[in-house]
């Protein structure tokens, strides 16, 4: 039997890449369909506003316009933006297309032109008059909640979507026994998520069959296809949406938006192609923003360090409007911010408020990056005031390897974790003792050295489907199958929608490991509904977790029937037998085999039969997960802050993350890499800002600070392999887990670096100015 | 509004001549994806940021969306479709490929012909080189690192590229 390199756990180059390095891939814009027209969209300039009029006359002169649309044109012709997302009382605006009376937001679309090009479509927008009748806007959240705020929906008497209260009495108490309690108010400032390739919709009606084809940057075809056909009244089995090669999501293109509503609805109605393509601009001002969230932490801790309780106070900043899951997304804060330790207390009170903003929605850790940051400067801001090492408190609170599975204070059960081995390692790495050692002598010079810990952990692989909001036509299962031709290659279909996350590579890792054929004899496809069984999605980490379990429960279902086929061809018990090397082998005897190829021609052929078996070969699966997944790690992060300009200075930065077991650990390093990416730019760089008028001041990347790659450190990977007993492959999630950890790592790092200066707090980006002056008035205090 | 009076340019792309007829505002990104079908350069931004609109325009990389299709007339314009030679893979193609310097692959043409053009300046760059002299070039999926050495892959191979 030929021995054949094991696939899985190797550092395999990805399929996908001769497309995209020779720029052959097609993305959304790249499509060019005959007749096909162009969609543009008049945005309101105004954060709030009365719409009074909107004169469309001389933009339907302009030679090359076909047709400008307002509210009243296309209303009850289709439903309003749905949002699937459930919270007990919450508040559900009417989310329509075009502004109807009020405009909430700045970019909130107002009018639709379709034309003959981008350029017409463009230009006609200027043509268009608005008579806005201005109105105060909010955008403080907390402003929000006040009375006599602006109202943004006046038929709900106040801005509160929902407001939840989890009390604890044992919180109350801890509170009053503790040694300690630490205060802190902390702000997830909003970001953009800044997928390198903004959102495009193309849509296409065949008017004889009544087919509508779609075409959208999406992470989740099958998805938007279902929501699609109940918002435009077309029956689904009519309805094809395809995610083309999607340039980069981060949770920002989970979701239907009122553009990707209206330019099928337009081609519905002119019968012909339409294309829309966003700017950037449109992108920063109308694409979900993440996070979005002010919190008022108390946590009480004994005077060995053992934190006892956490209550927090969160109000959620929600936007305008409700997109799709808009509601459930801060959710998670509250319930996971006891992070990897064992608290056994929390109690919390979620509010959440409109302000004249656009929705906020998921975004890379979606929920838990809040909830991370709460725990990890908790732990932070005890050792800072006991006086301990941050290390040893989190020790000492780190739920313990033995506890596993562990159910936390609201519920989750943690699948598997072992916090003190990656938090051992990443000490070891940056060797911490002589760290701390050589802060104290920098100190004696006059440097900040900081050294900034965070051993998060998170919940990803969403998941069992009844935590899915009811409204949702899909639970949180996922769907593959594998089908193997007569000629003996293998396709794989998956449920999964990939952008950049290489389950075209490591899907055929497994399936070449698992068949024992050669890697390039195996394809995947993904993304489109008239290929792929229904699907969910790539989002919240899920990709290789379910996607990949639903891919090995069919893989087997392919192996029993071949092993079957195989049995009756050679005459021994099918359990006898074993895959390898393109071949089927009697275990006991490898010499005794027969050609993968063989079995494949029997079960297509079928020219002698095989008993009690249909002919073909392939299997479809749907893999409902039993729980969540907890991926974890221990990130350090060691800079040095230069006090006369506030600038900060990346030493190290070091990364131990666990995400269970690895089918391509390049793929792995590319996630973590990615993610922490955007964590460091939460911490240092990045934040949405809103004037008090609802203007968007960062509406460009000319004031919004995407890293560049001068501004991201040397990353130091490292890992740990603690399966996952959730699914047979022990594999958790990695895509969320850097952006999750890395950012309370830099926070921490730099307000330890500052400690010395009686710098206490820092609100997110730590931009250099900030810095320089909270030492300026920490300085002016002493 | 005036109609606009169309210019006829002639471009040398990727070693084929091309004569067209274009609106004298028409950005030359455009020209190239919407008219030459040539859709391997991106459109990520209209504020100049993002670099994935680069391209190698007489012997300088650009960003094409600040550039006018006819400001390049006359000109050779090479993009990434036109790296490969002989169906052989340019170094940075290769580079790109092994190291895993892509993710969703949407900056990465762009981010490869500005590569191209750092790497003709400087064959033998430092990582800390390679980071500035990519600052045109966003990306947001690979956190750089993997990039770099892609680049530095190429460099250690390298060009051959004859100028």
């Amino acid at each position: 039997m030929p021995i054949t390199p094991k696939m899985v756990g190797a550092r395999i180059k990805r399929r996908e890449d001769p497309r995209l390095i020779t720029g052959q891939a097609t993305y959304t814009d790249d499509l060019q369909l005959p007749g096909m027209l162009y969609m543009s969209v008049l945005r309101s300039i105004y954060a709030h506003a009365k719409l009074n009029s909107i004169d469309v006359s001389k933009a339907k002169q302009l030679l090359g316009v076909v047709t400008v649309l307002t509210a009243p044109d296309i209303a009850g012709q289709t439903d309003a933006v749905p949002t699937a997302a459930e919270v007990p009382g919450m508040k559900r605006p009417h989310h329509p297309l075009l502004a109807e009376g009020k405009v909430r937001y700045v970019g909130e679309p107002v009018a639709v032109i379709v034309a003959s090009s981008r350029q017409v479509a463009r230009d006609a927008l200027d043509l268009i008059d608005v008579d806005y009748d201005p109105l105060d806007a909010v955008v403080d959240p907390e402003r929000a909640i006040e009375t006599g705020a602006p109202l943004l929906h006046e038929e709900f008497g106040d801005n509160i979507v929902f407001r939840v209260e989890v009390p604890n009495p044992a919180v109350d108490q801890a509170l009053k026994e503790a040694d300690v309690v630490v205060k802190l108010r902390i702000v997830q400032q909003r970001l953009i998520p800044m997928a390198m390739e903004p959102r495009v919709t193309v849509a296409q009606w065949d008017r004889a069959m009544k087919h509508l084809t779609v075409w959208s940057a999406t992470q989740a075809p099958h998805l938007l296809r279902s929501q699609l056909a109940e918002v435009l009244r077309v029956p689904e089995h009519h309805l094809r949406v395809i995610a083309p090669e999607v340039g980069g999501g981060f949770g920002a293109k989970l979701n239907i938006y009122r553009e990707e509503i209206l330019a099928p609805y337009l081609a519905m109605k002119l019968g012909k192609p339409i294309k829309w393509t966003q700017t950037r601009r449109e992108d920063f001002a109308a694409t979900i923003h993440g996070r979005g969230q002010v919190q008022y932490i108390e946590a009480a801790a004994k005077k060995d360090g053992i934190v006892t309780a956490i209550k927090a106070r969160l109000l959620f900043d929600l936007g305008a409007y409700l997109q799709f899951f808009t509601p459930m997304i801060p959710g998670f804060t509250g319930l996971l911010m006891n992070g990897a330790y064992k608290i056994p207390a929390l109690s919390f009170e979620q509010i959440a408020v409109f302000t004249n903003k656009m929705a906020t929605d998921a975004y890379r850790g979606a929920g838990r990056p809040e909830a991370a940051f709460i725990a990890e400067r908790v732990m932070d801001a005890v050792a800072a005031e006991l006086k301990l090492d941050p290390a040893a408190v989190r020790r000492k609170n780190f739920i313990p390897k033995e506890a596993f599975p562990y159910t936390n204070p609201a519920g989750l059960v943690y699948d598997s974790g072992d916090y003190e081995t990656a938090l051992n390692k990443a000490l070891q790495m940056v060797d911490y003792a002589a760290l701390r050692q050589e802060q104290v002598e920098l100190r004696k010079q006059g440097r900040y050295l900081g050294i900034g810990l965070s051993s998060y952990i998170e919940i990803c692989g969403l998941g069992p489907s009844v935590l899915l909001p009811p409204k949702l036509k899909a639970g949180g299962w996922e769907s593959c199958t594998v089908r193997v031709d007569p000629s003996g290659k293998v396709t794989i279909l998956t449920g999964i929608s990939p952008h950049g996350q290489g389950q075209e590579t490591s899907f055929a890792q497994m399936v070449a490991d698992d068949l024992g054929v050669d890697i390039d004899d195996v394809v995947v496809l993904h993304g489109d509904t008239a290929v792929v069984q229904y699907g969910v999605g790539t989002f919240g980490s899920r990709g290789m977790a379910l996607g990949g379990t639903s891919l090995k429960m069919s893989l087997d279902k392919v192996k029993e029937k071949a092993r079957k086929i195989a049995s009756h061809l050679m005459e021994a018990p099918p359990e006898s037998l074993d895959f390898g090397g393109g071949q089927v082998f009697l275990k006991s005897d490898p010499t005794k085999a027969i050609a993968f190829q063989q079995i494949v021609e029997a079960a297509y052929g079928f020219k002698a039969g095989v008993p009690n078996i249909e002919p073909g070969l392939e299997a479809t699966s749907f893999y409902e997960p039993s729980n969540c997944l907890f991926p974890f790690g221990t990130h350090v992060a060691v800079v040095e802050v230069d006090t006369e300009t506030g600038e900060i200075q990346f030493r190290r930065y070091v990364a131990v993350d666990d995400c269970g077991n690895i089918i391509n650990p390049m793929l792995v390093e590319g996630q973590v890499h990615g993610g922490i990416a955007q964590g460091i730019a939460q911490a240092l760089y990045e934040e949405v800002v809103y004037d008090e008028n609802g203007q968007l001041l960062s509406g460009s990347l000319m004031d919004y600070a995407v890293p560049k790659a001068a501004m991201m450190p040397w990353m130091e990977l490292d890992g740990t392999v603690t399966p996952t007993p959730v699914n047979p492959l022990g594999v958790k999630g990695v895509g969320e887990a850097g952006t999750i950890g890395s950012t309370p790592a830099v926070v921490n790092a730099v307000l330890d670096a500052l400690a010395p200066l009686g710098v206490k707090h820092l609100d997110m980006p730590l931009r250099p100015e900030k810095v320089w002056r909270a030492i300026q008035e920490a300085k002016g205090g002493k | 509004m005036e109609d606009y009076v169309n210019r006829s340019i002639t471009l040398t792309v990727n070693g084929q001549r091309c004569t067209n007829e274009v609106e004298p505002r028409l950005l030359l990104v455009h020209y190239l994806r919407d008219v030459l079908s040539l859709t391997g350069t991106h459109v990520g931004c209209e504020t100049s940021l993002c670099g994935a609109c680069t391209v190698i325009l007489n012997g300088q990389a650009v960003k094409s969306c600040t550039v006018l299709a006819v400001q390049a007339d006359g000109g050779e314009v090479l993009t990434v479709e036109g790296l490969e030679q002989d169906g052989k893979l340019h170094p940075l193609q290769e580079g790109f490929w092994e190291e895993h310097g892509l993710q969703c692959g949407y900056c990465t043409p762009g981010m490869i012909m500005a590569s191209y053009q750092l790497l003709q300046r400087n064959p033998n760059p430092t990582d800390e080189q390679i980071r500035h002299g990519l600052e045109g070039n966003l990306c947001r999926c690979t956190g750089y690192q993997h990039i770099v050495k892609a680049v530095q892959y190429a460099a250690k191979k390298g060009l051959g590229i004859g100028g």
